[in-house]
């Protein structure tokens, strides 16, 4: 019996499981600090930049990373490409906890979490662009929990209510697509009230235009890079639907990812010549600039054209890992870097490290929560008892 | 290059640029797709 236990006990301590434990409590203590001592306990924030890491990187990164979900449902059950079904379950697992953990980070932001309602029942500011992201964020998490709700429902046994959750899935794909649009935009559109605050370069009157063509290329190699990883590390909870899928899938999203991002290079070599930009490319911005449009949206294109044209799916895997990337360095670099830009570099923002423990402590709740839920229910595999929808 | 002082002039110098571009898109765009899927037969 002592053995039994010793053997539990070596089993459960992985080197993953102890560094997911640690930086819990160091979140954990960072959570006690921020919400009983305030913002300027645990942040670097202040008059000029109300906004740091967590709304860059837990938010507009967050957001962006989430769209596979409507990505995968849309292709799926929109465009009729069924041969895609495999992915959908995981993409929208991943999609919920995505814009689940988006709503939490936003708490340590905003304060007060009580207040969350707040904008819908209170105080409904319905001119502003941040009331129509809350009401798109709040509407599309409830949305992305009903259309992840079957696979829970099977799991639990509750058949008639499964089946009935089931027949929605056309409305809730619809509300989905439309819902994604118009907030995947308007965390663009935010920025279209600071011109003057945003680096010429990042700054376009199309940059809701930007923010949602980029929402799909993230979207794309976010179910890429996510069903790689799954597919290493819970081979074993996966049915031979999902085995078989995954060449035809990575081939598949890698060429619509490659096609969109040559399009988004194009428009974004357009917004240059539309605000006539030329001229800052020569300076230490613009060199920047060049790294992001070149090296995280020309170069994954490419990449992700040859291995299609290869079948190669090693590089369609490090294609998709790089065009993430680039979405993090595109909204770090227009929430961030290009943001105060005419600042002196001692007024410039740096995240707190508590910051930083934060995000990372948000992004460990969301892989112990995927691993949690992937372990158990059927989310890389049909279940048996169930006809597939 | 010319000075521009009139959104007249702004207008006319980055939409003759922007149609160059549109011109280079069209043409390398197709060109593109055709690179992407010019093996999906095999």
């Amino acid at each position: 019996m002592a053995e039994e236990s010793s053997a539990s006990t070596r089993r459960r301590l992985t080197p993953f499981n102890v560094i997911a434990g640690i930086i819990v409590i160091i979140g954990l203590y960072v959570t006690v600090r921020r919400f009983t001592s305030g913002l300027s306990s645990v942040t670097h924030l202040s008059n000029s930049y109300p906004w740091g890491l967590w709304i860059a990187f837990d938010l507009l990164v967050g957001v962006a990373l989430a769209a596979g979900g409507y990505v995968t449902s849309a292709a799926v059950y929109i465009f009729g490409m069924k041969r895609y079904h495999a992915a959908v379950r995981p993409a929208i697992l991943t999609g919920f906890l995505g814009y689940a953990l988006v709503v939490l980070a936003l708490n340590y932001d905003v304060g007060r979490p009580w207040r969350l309602p707040y904008p819908f029942v209170i105080s409904r500011g319905t001119t502003s662009l941040l009331f129509e992201v809350a009401a798109c964020v709040a509407l599309y998490l409830t949305v992305l929990f009903v259309e992840f709700s079957p696979a829970a429902m099977e799991w639990l046994g509750l058949k008639k209510a499964r089946n009935l959750v089931v027949k929605l899935t056309m409305a809730l794909t619809i509300l989905g697509v439309i819902l994604s649009t118009l907030h995947q935009s308007s965390l663009g559109a935010l920025f279209l009230i600071a011109p003057s605050k945003l680096h010429p370069l990042w700054y376009s009157p199309y940059i809701h235009v930007y923010f949602f063509v980029t929402s799909t290329i993230a979207g794309l190699s976010m179910v890429i890079f996510e069903g790689s990883l799954s597919h290493h590390y819970f081979k074993d909870k996966m049915d031979a639907e999902h085995l078989a899928a995954k060449t035809d899938l990575m081939l598949g999203f890698g060429k619509a990812a490659a096609w969109v991002l040559a399009g988004y290079f194009v428009i974004k070599v357009i917004g240059i010549a539309a605000d006539n930009n030329w001229h800052y490319l020569a300076t230490g911005y613009g060199a920047w600039y060049l790294v992001e449009l070149l090296g995280f949206v020309a170069l994954p294109a490419m990449t992700y054209a040859i291995g299609v044209r290869e079948k190669n799916t090693t590089i369609i895997r490090w294609s998709a890992v790089w065009a993430v990337l680039g979405i993090v360095v595109n909204r770090f670099n227009v929430c961030l870097v290009a943001f105060n830009w005419y600042l002196p570099a001692e007024e410039r923002y740096f995240p707190h490290w508590m910051e930083v423990a934060i995000s990372v402590f948000v992004v460990t709740l969301g892989l112990l929560a995927f691993r949690f839920i992937v372990t158990r229910m059927p989310i890389l595999y049909a279940h048996p008892d169930y006809e597939t929808h | 290059m010319e000075t521009i002082h009139t959104l007249q002039q702004f207008m006319l110098h980055t939409k003759n640029i922007i149609y160059i571009l549109i011109v280079l898109a069209l043409a390398a765009m197709p060109a593109f797709w055709c690179f992407l899927t010019g093996r999906d037969e095999e």
